[in-house]
């Protein structure tokens, strides 16, 4: 009998229904994942098993735990199954912690919640602690959570819902917001614990490489249902349903990127250096400072397309800053086309030939302005321009939406969409160089690919040239022609894409293509192609 | 944490001393001469110049406000030009009435604040948040004093509880207590509405927090997720309404002094406006900067006591 088994969950959220009969089942040891596209319903599925739906939501159906039927127990007894029964790790580690209590109370709380003694909840909250990795020695559960990097913090997420052995756990995108090697050591960790405690554990991801090796049975979800289920090496061997067909091609997609045609210097990146000033311990201590970027040489050439990685702390944004001209750097010269850039000037000529899109298409848009205020929005550095509605129009047409929606607010356009209107921003002024800072980080895998291939046909019909900035190894290489890999503040690693995937040379490098999850590249392609004709 | 105390305490020292400087200007340069005006319209100029010079009102400025502020540093505030008595004395028996009627009354105002800010946050658009948000809004509106004559004409006059007014003297504490409760409650009333307003809406931001729903995967109620996660994170914003409030309680008590007849510092201030008693008007003044000043770096204090992740920047 299986620990976990949803049994046609179907749920409502007012009159409109967002879950259609979902069933699943998870038995004890097993690693079950979930996956599919942002709105398919996974992150549902789970909160409706811990019973932490958003209010005005209606679940019917069964979720039985263990024979308990989870749908039909008041608030107050699934307080009791919850963290005992069942414990949930959340996506963001930066924000699932109380940031004003230390690391071991909110570990020990789950304990004492249950009763138990303070002095003996502290003891098994420090174990529980060791045992995820985190030794008293070097991380003491005396710290508070923002002394702590992400991985870290995950690593007291998985302890806290752990702490008192329930089992089943649920983990809902544990490692997306994660680096690479960090998500590799996060995986390992979560796979470990469920053979050592026999534990059942319900994976939710979007990452179909995350799912391969790790998982033992895939569900795949669609618009509120389950569309495909089995044993993880059947389902990407067999790809019965056309929508895993489709996430699977879409996550292997590689952009047709065209020949590297380049032509003389454009972006010269010249000794950069810079320092950020920290906290003294006293108020008469000498000034410290950390070191973000140590001397950086970075040259981009007319129609060149470098791509940019590293991990989270290791300088790219503090390099685009730089480069844009938003913050002066403390040494180092940035020039643009042989004029130089410079954070205290304003230079509209200069400023209008470098562009950037960012990775939150939402955040980064005034939400009060139509779409033709938000894309002509750069058009000021060109001085008076007549032909504003046409410019916005053209970039429109060029990133594949219709000109008629200009007068749209943001909020009635998707995530893609929104990221095209941002490209299309970046476009108006018709640029030399446009950053792509994790430009594709936050998008669906059907999305990404299709904005991949935008970028790549921007370039092979305008000639633009771009910086992609990723820490997805994968994404950045089917659409760029040179890859550059930072560590701690330098470059380790410059050289063409292809050279660096075949032959990596700097040991982080290596370890960067090591940890990234990889999707069997045997087993789908044979049927993709059958599909394909 | 030493060295976060150590820094905001040079900063409240650097700003006393910019406040004195400023204050003793203001004061020199606002119209009205005290000697003119104590001796009344028709008095003889050289009668005007000797009690000029006896009130070393014709010394240099720097060294009057060297003298000045040389004195307040050692607890001389000067002799108040009016009454010939020191103004520390004057002022000392004003702050016996005036700060304990402040601390009361915002002990009063946080105390029926919690528990109404909670009740809403927690019942956030039921029957209950509404009625308490309407009541809340009713004690912005009720301007104080008003609000003071009800509690008059309720408990003095009707019931016979209170005194409707004047202040007895410490010597008898309980007796003391009793005058200043009505008073404390008038004052207390809006500070009250607008702390649960503040308390609630910070209440409800950190309900919407990631950590609130690990908080409840780990099996913790609502309400226990509400009362050991959400309160302290929802602190900053209270913490500075209350320092804010109990600055204006210590200096902005005038017209309720008025109503109920304190002798507070307040009505001493008023006084000594409208007297030209300039060395007085200086001293409370420079002693209300003070009380704000140390009032920003405790709640500063406080800040840093409530998030750990304040300790170390700033």
């Amino acid at each position: 009998m299986s620990l976990l088994s949803v049994r046609d969950l179907t749920l409502k959220i007012g009159a409109t229904e967002i879950l259609h009969g979902v069933s699943l089942d998870v038995a004890a040891g097993e690693i079950v994942a979930v996956t599919g596209e942002s709105g398919s319903g996974k992150s549902m599925t789970a909160l409706a098993t811990m019973g932490l739906l958003p209010a005005g939501a209606r679940a019917s159906g069964h979720i039985r735990l263990g024979g308990t039927d989870l749908l039909t127990l008041s608030e107050r007894d699934l307080c009791q199954f919850r963290g005992q029964a069942m414990g949930m790790v959340f996506q963001e580690p930066m924000t699932a912690l109380n940031p004003v209590q230390r690391i071991g109370d909110q570990v020990a709380e789950t304990l004492r919640l249950r009763g138990t003694p303070r002095a003996e909840a502290e003891a098994r909250s420090a174990d529980t602690l060791a045992r995820m990795g985190l030794h008293p020695e070097r991380i003491p559960p005396s710290r508070y959570p923002h002394e702590l990097s992400g991985g870290q913090r995950q690593r007291v997420g998985i302890a806290m819902a752990l702490a008192l052995r329930p089992r089943l756990l649920i983990a809902d995108e544990p490692t997306t917001a994660l680096d690479v090697t960090t998500q590799a050591k996060i995986l390992d960790l979560l796979t470990r614990i469920v053979r050592e405690d026999d534990l059942g554990l319900l994976l939710i991801t979007h990452d179909l490489a995350v799912v391969h090796g790790r998982a033992d049975r895939l569900a795949v979800m669609n618009k509120g249902r389950v569309v495909e289920t089995g044993p993880t090496a059947r389902v990407f061997a067999e790809m019965a349903h056309p929508y895993t067909r489709a996430l699977f091609a879409a996550s292997r997609h590689r952009a047709t990127l065209g020949e590297r045609r380049t032509y003389g210097p454009l972006l010269e990146v010249r000794g950069l250096r810079q320092d950020y000033p920290l906290p003294r311990p006293h108020p008469f201590a000498k000034a410290r400072s950390q070191t973000a970027l140590r001397g950086i040489d970075l040259d981009i050439r007319k129609g060149e397309r470098v791509g940019l990685v590293g991990e989270s702390g290791c300088g790219k944004s503090t390099l685009t800053r730089a480069i844009l001209g938003l913050e002066a750097p403390a040494k180092g010269i940035v020039t643009l086309d042989g004029a130089r850039v410079r954070a205290d000037r304003r230079d509209p000529a200069l400023r209008r030939k470098m562009q950037v899109v960012f990775q939150d298409p939402y955040a980064s848009f005034n939400p009060r302005h139509p779409v033709a205020r938000l894309v002509a929005e750069p058009l000021h550095l060109l001085g008076p321009v007549e032909d504003r509605a046409e410019r916005v129009a053209e970039a429109l047409t060029s990133v594949g939406l219709d000109p008629a929606d200009a007068h749209k607010s943001i909020h009635a356009f998707s995530g893609g969409q929104r990221q095209r209107i941002a490209i299309a921003r970046a476009l108006v002024t018709r640029p030399e160089l446009v950053i792509f800072d994790e430009a594709v980080s936050a998008l669906d895998v059907r999305v990404r690919a299709g904005i991949l291939d935008l970028i790549a046909g921007l370039s092979r019909s305008a000639g633009l040239a771009y910086l992609f900035i990723s820490h997805d190894l994968s994404v950045v290489r089917g659409i760029c022609d040179r890859i550059v890999v930072m560590q701690e503040g330098e470059i380790v690693e410059d050289r063409p894409a292809e050279d660096l995937f075949a032959a990596p040379e700097h040991p982080h490098t290596r370890a960067l293509l090591e940890a990234a999850p990889v999707l069997p590249d045997s087993a789908g392609r044979a049927k993709e192609e059958t599909t394909c004709d | 944490m030493l060295s976060y105390a150590l820094r905001r305490l040079i900063s409240l020292a650097l700003s006393l001393a910019v406040a004195s400087l400023a204050i003793f200007l203001v004061v020199e340069v606002a119209p009205g001469d005290p000697a003119g005006f104590m001796l009344g319209t028709g008095a003889q100029p050289d009668t005007v110049a000797a009690l000029r010079a006896e009130l070393g009102l014709d010394q240099p400025k720097l060294e009057r406000y060297l003298s000045w502020a040389g004195g307040m540093l050692s607890g001389d505030f000067g002799t108040s030009y009016t009454y010939r008595t020191p103004v520390a004395g004057m002022v000392a028996d004003r702050l016996w009435v005036s700060l304990p009627l402040a601390l009361y009354a915002l002990a009063l105002s946080t105390l029926l604040a919690f528990p109404a800010g909670l009740y809403a946050a927690a019942r956030r658009g039921r029957a209950g948040d509404v009625a308490v948000m309407g009541a809340t809004q009713l004690g912005i509106a009720v301007p104080n004093f008003w609000f003071a004559m009800l509690l008059v004409l309720l408990f003095s006059i009707n019931l016979g509880w209170f005194s409707a007014g004047g202040f007895p003297g410490w010597s008898d504490p309980l007796a003391a207590i009793k005058a200043l409760t009505l008073p404390a409650f008038a004052l207390a009333l809006p500070q009250a509405a607008i702390l649960a307003r503040v308390l609630r809406s910070s209440l409800i931001d950190v309900l919407g927090e990631d950590f609130i729903r690990t908080a409840r995967a780990k099996g913790l109620t609502r309400f226990q997720a509400l009362w050991r996660h959400g309160v302290r994170n929802a602190l900053i914003p209270v913490l500075t309404i209350v320092g804010l409030q109990f600055s204006f309680l210590l200096a902005g008590a005038i017209i309720i002094e008025q109503v109920f007849f304190l002798p507070g510092l307040g009505r001493l201030i008023f006084q000594a406006i409208s007297q030209r008693d300039l060395i007085v008007v200086e001293s409370v003044v420079m002693l209300l900067v003070f009380a704000v000043i140390l009032v920003t770096f405790l709640t500063d204090l406080a800040y840093a006591w409530v998030d750990p992740r304040l300790r170390r920047r700033r």
